[in-house]
Formats: C-alpha cells, sequence, structure tokens
C-alpha cells in the first residue's frame, strides 16, 4: 500500500500544526471530526439535528477514518464506540464482498495454471 | 443592534456560549452564511450567534446541504473560525455544528433551559485549552523489503527463496506494527498523565490527512494553559524518545472535544 511518495521521516520529529493565526490552515479532518463528533450537543429547534448529524458523522467518519488502518494494526481503543458497532453490518457486507472477488480470482488463477500446465500455450510468448 | 440586520424570518446559529460575566463579546467576526456573529443574552449566559437565511439553514435546505462536501467545509470552517476567535479572549462552550434556533427567543430558552450545563462545562473548561497529538508511523513491505538481511546467492531468484524473503519482510513488518502500537500507547499514557482529560479519536486516513504514513494515535487533551508548556515539552520528548513515531502537535484548539457529555472527568 503505497501513497504517493513517501518522504523519508526523520527519526523523532515533532511537527507542528498551528491551527489559530499561523500559515498553516488547520487540517479539514481535524476540525470536522471535532465541529460534528463534539462539541456540545443541544437540539435547536430547527430540527435536523441530532438523527442527521448522527447519519452524517457515520458517513463522514467512513471517510476520515481509515478503518483498515484500524483493523490493520489492531488498534482497538475506540471499539466500544457505538458508530462503530453501527458499521458492524456495512463492513461486514463489503468483506464478504471482496471474499468473493478473491475467490473469483483464485478460480480463475487456477484455471490458468491448469491450462499452463497442461502444455496449452496457444500463440503464448514467455519472457524468461 | 450594530449592523446585523435581523429580519423576522431568520434563523439563529449558535456558535458558543460563554459566562457574560467573562469580557464581553460584542459581536464581529463574519461566519457562517457570511453574516456576522452577534451576542445574544440569557440566564446571565452569552451566547455567540449569527443570523441565518433559512432559504440555505433552514431545515429541509440544512438535511440537503450537510450532504454536500463542498458547502459542509465551508461551513464548518467558519463555524470554527468565530470559536476560535471569541474563544481567544473569553472561555467558551463550543456548540456542535448546525445547532440552530428559529428565532432570538427560541435561542435564549435554550440558554435558560440549560444553564446549569452549560456553567458547569464554562467552569470546567475555564483556564484549559485542547491540544491534539496525532502520531504516524511510515512503514510498507517495501521499506520492509530495504532491509532484507541476506541473498541466497545465486538461487536467490527462485521461488522458494522469494517466499522466504517475503516472510521476513511480513515479519518485520508486523514487527514494526506492533512496535509503534506499543510506542503511541505509551505517549498516550503519558501525555494524559499531563492533562485534565483525555479523548482519542480513530485514525485518519492519510489521503484524507495530506500525510503519509500509518496513523496510529488521534487524541486530545484538555490542559491546563499554565502546563501547556510542559505539555509541549513533553511531546518533543517523547518524540525523542520514541524515535520510529513522527508526532504531530496541534493546538490550541477550542475545547470541542471536552463539552461535557459522556465526559469521565480525569484529573490524575
Amino acid at each position: 500500500m503505497t501513497y504517493g511518495n513517501l518522504a523519508t521521516p526523520s527519526s523523532g520529529s515533532v511537527r507542528r500544526s498551528g491551527v489559530a493565526g499561523g500559515p498553516q490552515t488547520a487540517n479539514l479532518a481535524d476540525i470536522l471530526e471535532r465541529v460534528l463528533d463534539k462539541g456540545l450537543v443541544i437540539a435547536g429547534d430547527i430540527r435536523v439535528n441530532l438523527l442527521d448529524i448522527e447519519l452524517l458523522t457515520i458517513k463522514l467518519r467512513l471517510v476520515i477514518a481509515s478503518l483498515d488502518t484500524a483493523r490493520q494494526v489492531g488498534i482497538n481503543w475506540w471499539e466500544s464506540d457505538p458508530w462503530l458497532n453501527a458499521q458492524a453490518a456495512d463492513r461486514a457486507a463489503e468483506k464478504s464482498r471482496d471474499r468473493h472477488e478473491l475467490e473469483d480470482e483464485n478460480r480463475q488463477l487456477r484455471n490458468r495454471i491448469e491450462a499452463l500446465e497442461s502444455g496449452e500455450r496457444n500463440g503464448g510468448s514467455r519472457s524468461d | 443592534m450594530a449592523g446585523a440586520v435581523v429580519t423576522e424570518s431568520s434563523c439563529v446559529w449558535i456558535y458558543a456560549v460563554a459566562d457574560e460575566a467573562a469580557p464581553p463579546f460584542t459581536g464581529g467576526p463574519i461566519g457562517v452564511g457570511g453574516g456576522p456573529a452577534r451576542p445574544l443574552s440569557g440566564a446571565g449566559l452569552t451566547a455567540i450567534v449569527g443570523s441565518v437565511a433559512p432559504s440555505e439553514f433552514g431545515e429541509a435546505a440544512l438535511r440537503q446541504n450537510l450532504e454536500d462536501l463542498v458547502w459542509l467545509e465551508r461551513t464548518a470552517r467558519a463555524h470554527h473560525e468565530v470559536i476560535e476567535t471569541v474563544a481567544k479572549e473569553r472561555p467558551v462552550v463550543p456548540m456542535r455544528l448546525a445547532t440552530v434556533y428559529s428565532s432570538d427567543e427560541a435561542a435564549a430558552g435554550m440558554l435558560r433551559e440549560r444553564a446549569a450545563d452549560l456553567r458547569q462545562a464554562l467552569t470546567r473548561l475555564t483556564g484549559r485549552s485542547e491540544w491534539g497529538v496525532k502520531a504516524r508511523v511510515t512503514m510498507s513491505d517495501d521499506s520492509a523489503a530495504g532491509q532484507q538481511p541476506e541473498t541466497d546467492g545465486p538461487a536467490s531468484g527462485s521461488g522458494a527463496a522469494y517466499l522466504r524473503r517475503r516472510r521476513a519482510q511480513l515479519t518485520a513488518s508486523q514487527d514494526a506494527r506492533r512496535e509503534a502500537v506499543a510506542s503511541a500507547h505509551a505517549v498516550h499514557e503519558e501525555l494524559g498523565r499531563l492533562s485534565a482529560s483525555a479523548r482519542l479519536y480513530p485514525p485518519q486516513s492519510p489521503e484524507i490527512a495530506g500525510q503519509s504514513g500509518l496513523m496510529v494515535l488521534n487524541a486530545a487533551y484538555l490542559v491546563a494553559d499554565d502546563r501547556a508548556e510542559e505539555f509541549g515539552a513533553a511531546v518533543t520528548e517523547l518524540a525523542a524518545r520514541h524515535g520510529a513515531l513522527q508526532l504531530t502537535l496541534t493546538g490550541p484548539w477550542p475545547a470541542y472535544s471536552f463539552t461535557g457529555q459522556d465526559e469521565t472527568e480525569d484529573a490524575r
């Protein structure tokens, strides 16, 4: 998994990102996770608030948060977080889809190997 | 009312709430929807509010607009900028994005109703600020490949050697991950000791954060202002101790993450 150019990190670095007045604008993800997810929740009388924002927050967190990353490193600090549970069904669906794709790919590869091994190399030019 | 045109049909967007006794807020920064923020009093508290058009911020419009990432970014930034500006002069309780009332009276009613909660939150947040700390580690199978210890001479191109090499790479990268997570735990624990309270967020994806590397810590800490320097020094020290981690310190933020709900005060 690579994301563009991976810069070589300097060891033991602290990068300071200003959020105020500094030349650097605060990162959008930092702002969104704070203003949507936290902040005092009081339902206004314009009744868009709670439910819609919960849904929006869940959607955005899927974008902002890297669930794969979390699973990969086995971080579970926030697993008690209700939104993760709400997404469990979706993730299960996604996983099973991934598995189907893998199974398909495996089947195709197996077929190809069989074809190659049985000597059917019609017009195939072997490189190395 | 200085400058602010408040028509009867405007909605009221609430940014934050301050104590009336704090340095008074007289209005000023341009906020959500392009209008200036203004004060609104009730129950000895001052809400920092703005008048917004129902055509953009009314019930139906808001629901639709919140789905629009461009609109959402603009609005979130405007909301944040007003809160950040007013928080520099006085303690505030930041409100969640899109807390909207139909009138000044309705908003003032909320102040009266929630006065006790709001005061409690103000007391807790006074003299404290939120700091964000993220830890990343750069690793990939490619980087592990750079450290492969030996090649098996002429046979290194064979399938078995490839698999051996590949297994070694994967093991190395798993070990590095485990180590990074353990370091992140240690960092979090140490910073928690310097904080009144701490909150963990899920890690951000590299694309969104605009930085490469695997995020292993994304946390917010509520730190007494007179310990802010100590906190910053601790981050620097921890970065030196855990050389594999790149730490990012952001702040001070308005105390979004510590407004009180499901809050467990944890002053260690």
